[in-house]
């Protein structure tokens, strides 16, 4: 394939194209703490979307990761809170675990009773949310009683800057988490056969398992990995945001899932890349943040994000329908 | 080393109390083309299963290089060196070609990690083995199905396959393709690998194989070196009587009548170029050519599905310009497509319903549907189409092929059609059911007077049943073979002759 045709190329042209309009629009997109600001906004939506990536490419969906998330980090905290525990380390993985635990539950269902995801999903979603609010707790665990580390870490910047208005602002060092992930990611897809194997089960689940992939161990992988990460994305979103609402994320499995989509994976399984998913999450990000920028209400925040997966899932859809012809 | 690669002895095969296989011995030497006839139901597909180690057969033994086998794994079936490719290829469509080829063999080494440039290498050599050259880079999906098939095939040979079996390989191909695939087998033959094609279409089968099985009811029916076998002689092996092929020629009325269809200068831009074709009350014209000559689309335009052509269109002399497939069918036009399972059926729904589908509005009182009405339509049309099935309310898929073709035709029959377009009408049906669909047309013409448009490319089925045969290309009409030079060896060579 020719790098024009690519998918993601035509993105990075659509996004290029797209900075440039709301650059005009308002210069002040260009400044330094404006794009740091994007790009700090990519970090929880970008490796939510890494997981999600990886069950659409291999035919399925998930929408249960954002409860899964807001359960991590809130029971995370809460234990940390409870032990009186003071590290990092630890508490991300419990977090990641607490996750990928939730994440086998999805494919179990799905595998056992050969369920349609997107139900399963919202069943298991529904169910971890309403447990951690009825059973952990309701309240929101503020500044004062957060783990000052986990603070700590989540505030390390790669680069600070004072601006001529003298604030400081700095772009965060945990980009480099998320591009890492994006990378691991990457790799994982293209150079191992376990990767392929989900390309293999997206695009023809029969096939896959006659040629001896254990689609099995496929489809928990997959569901556990976006588990693991909405697990990690929720503790870290709960550090950089200094405190942890069990009801945050709600809503935000539309915007991931649109960040895909527009990203160039196809909602009919077998194809998405990385890259893509990178282009797509800056892109949706950089969309909302504008709207933001120019005053629009959040309302219509929800309107604009409707959109594009439609468009977003219409163009893909019509991709691979061309294809086939 | 024994003589046979693989032997099946006195194989039975049951299901609960259905016997689907009886006592079938069946043997491929190494290296040779052996065919296995039989119609749907006869137990090719539980055969090809047991030689894939799918299933265990109940009674009998299978010797492998002359050793007993038992409790054969697919997993095993493919150790030994069987490789079956079944209808769908069990392909990866999103996947590349050279991806594809090589998938095997890396879970074979049970490899973690890809190595794309060995992927490559494993695809070129794997396609160099066949003598063929193909874009590995390209998507499969993206392959005509011919090319689906190299793909298919050639895994199967990189995979150590000592035996290749081929499901129905020829059903979606071209006359052109399917010479293709046959010097690809000849080719992969010389390799010392058997092939063991499962097929039903007679001709192709005298063409390739070197010994023949036909099996009938589970039964095996006959067996031999493909010289002691002729047209004939394997109809009867596989229906078990003799099926009369009457050629069917219409004859003009005397006096000038008014044509069913009357299509003048029709032209799409960059798919039909001035299309003119008269059809006559009874009259059965065949239409054929290369996948992609236009035929299709002629027919989609005269249903409505094109409705940006040039030209006029008259039904019994009236002018139409279907816009529609509803205004299509109003107009008196019938379509069943090439692809009736997909385009053409509902297949979890009663054959009641599949054949109600397009006629509903003929059937409604007030706003409800008139169920005695419909009832006694379905009913009388049931019978006359001689449905195979318990009754009406059977759903459609548990029906064979030729039935499924069936409660197609009756459906169009309910809408009062006058001219029938059939887009492939017997393909996949076993030879059977297709003297019985080709009789159900023929009465279609002559006694409810529609005229038909027969697009296939089975050349013995034009030349039973059509009157004359129109060749296509590249969006023409180039050539009409008349009644009266209408054989099937003219249409060959006029069918190869394009280019």
């Amino acid at each position: 394939m020719t790098l024009f045709r690519r998918s993601e190329f035509i993105i990075a042209c659509i996004l290029f194209a797209a900075m440039i309009i709301i650059g005009l629009i308002n210069p002040a997109f260009w400044s330094l703490d404006n794009l740091f600001g994007l790009l700090r906004s990519n970090v929880i939506i970008g490796i939510m979307a890494l997981g999600v990536l990886v069950v659409m490419i291999s035919g399925g969906i998930d929408v249960s990761f954002t409860a899964f998330a807001a359960a991590a980090m809130y029971l995370t905290i809460k234990l940390m809170i409870y032990m009186g525990y003071e590290g990092v380390f630890l508490p991300f993985v419990a977090a990641t675990l607490i996750g990928l635990f939730l994440g086998a539950f999805n494919a179990f269902f799905i595998h056992t009773f050969r369920m349609i995801p997107l139900i399963v999903t919202l069943g298991t979603g529904s169910v971890v949310r309403g447990l951690l609010l009825g059973l952990v707790g309701t309240s929101v665990i503020n500044i004062d009683k957060m783990p000052q580390q986990l603070i700590a870490f989540a505030k390390t910047d790669l680069v600070s800057l004072t601006s001529a208005t003298g604030t400081n602002f700095g772009l965060t060092a945990m980009i480099l988490i998320y591009l890492g992930l994006a990378l691991v990611t990457h790799l994982f897809l293209r150079y191992t056969m376990a990767g392929r194997s989900i390309f293999a089960l997206g695009g023809a689940p029969e096939a896959a398992s006659r040629v001896g992939f254990n689609t099995r161990r496929t489809l928990f992988f997959v569901y556990c990995f976006a588990g693991a990460l909405a697990g990690f994305a929720g503790l870290l979103h709960g550090s950089m945001i200094w405190l942890a609402n069990p009801r945050d994320f709600a809503g935000l499995e539309l915007d991931v899932i649109a960040a895909v989509v527009l990203g160039g994976a196809s909602i009919f399984g077998g194809r998405g890349s990385v890259t893509g998913t990178l282009l797509g999450v800056f892109m949706l990000v950089m969309v909302k943040n504008s709207l933001i920028i120019m005053k629009v209400d959040t309302t219509w925040q929800r309107v604009v994000v409707g959109l594009i997966i439609i468009v977003a899932t219409a163009l893909t859809a019509w991709r691979d329908r061309k294809k086939l012809v | 080393m024994s003589e046979h690669l693989l032997e099946l002895k006195n194989i039975g095969k049951r299901f609960g109390g259905l016997v689907a296989l009886d006592a079938v011995s069946l043997s491929i030497k190494p290296g040779e083309i052996h065919c296995l006839a039989g119609e749907n139901g006869s137990g090719k597909s539980t055969i090809i299963k047991i030689m894939a180690g799918v299933y265990q057969p109940t009674d009998g033994e299978i010797l492998i290089d002359g050793k007993p086998v038992s409790g054969m794994t697919p997993a095993q079936s493919v150790q030994h060196g069987i490789q079956v490719i079944y209808q769908d290829f069990s392909l990866f469509g999103n996947l590349t070609v050279a991806e594809n080829l090589a998938l095997n063999t890396l879970l074979l080494e049970g490899k973690r990690t890809v190595n794309w440039r060995r992927v490559r290498e494993l695809a070129e050599k794997a396609l160099a083995r066949l003598g063929v050259t193909m874009d590995l880079d390209a998507d499969v999906e993206t392959l005509p199905t011919s090319g689906k098939q190299i793909v298919a095939i050639a895994r199967a040979v990189m995979a150590d396959a000592r035996l290749i079996i081929m499901d129905e390989p020829t059903t979606a191909l071209t006359r052109h393709e399917v010479d293709a695939l046959f010097r690809i087998v000849r080719d992969i033959q010389a390799q010392g690998i058997a092939v063991l094609f499962v097929s039903h279409k007679m001709r192709e089968m005298l063409e390739i194989s070197e010994r023949l099985t036909v099996l009938r009811n589970g039964k095996k029916a006959a067996e031999g070196p493909i010289s002691d076998f002729d047209e004939p002689a394997i109809t009867r092996a596989m229906t078990g009587h003799d099926l009369t092929d009457q050629v069917y020629r219409w004859q003009p009325t005397k006096g000038d009548t008014l044509p069913r269809l009357d299509v003048r200068n029709l032209s799409i831009a960059g798919s039909l170029d001035d299309i003119n074709l008269t059809l006559h009350a009874g009259e059965i014209v065949g239409l054929s050519g290369l996948i992609g000559s236009g035929r299709t689309e002629l027919a989609l335009a005269l249903f409505g599905m094109h409705p940006k052509f040039t030209g006029t269109v008259k039904i019994d002399g009236t002018s139409v310009h279907p816009k529609t497939v509803q205004e299509a069918i109003a107009s008196g036009l019938a379509y069943v497509p090439e692809d009736r399972l997909t385009e053409g059926l509902f297949l979890t729904q009663s054959i009641e319903r599949n054949m109600l589908a397009t006629s509903l509005d003929n059937f409604v009182r007030g706003l409800f549907i008139d169920r005695k009405k419909t009832a006694k339509a379905t009913t009388a049309m049931f019978g006359a189409m001689q449905i195979a099935a318990p009754g009406p309310y059977t759903p459609v898929n548990h029906l064979s092929g030729g039935n499924q073709q069936r409660v197609v035709l009756a459906r169009w029959l309910l809408t009062g059609a006058r001219v029938l377009i059939l887009n492939g009408p017997t393909v996949g049906v076993d030879v059977g059911s297709k003297a019985q669909i080709h009789r159900k047309i023929r009465d279609l013409a002559t006694q409810d007077g529609l005229a038909v448009l027969m697009i296939s490319d089975d050349v013995p089925e034009l030349v039973q049943n059509c009157n004359r045969v129109i060749i296509m290309h590249r969006g023409r009409f180039v050539d009409e073979v008349g009644p009266d030079a209408l054989d099937e060896d003219t249409l060959n060579d006029r069918l190869k002759a394009l280019k």
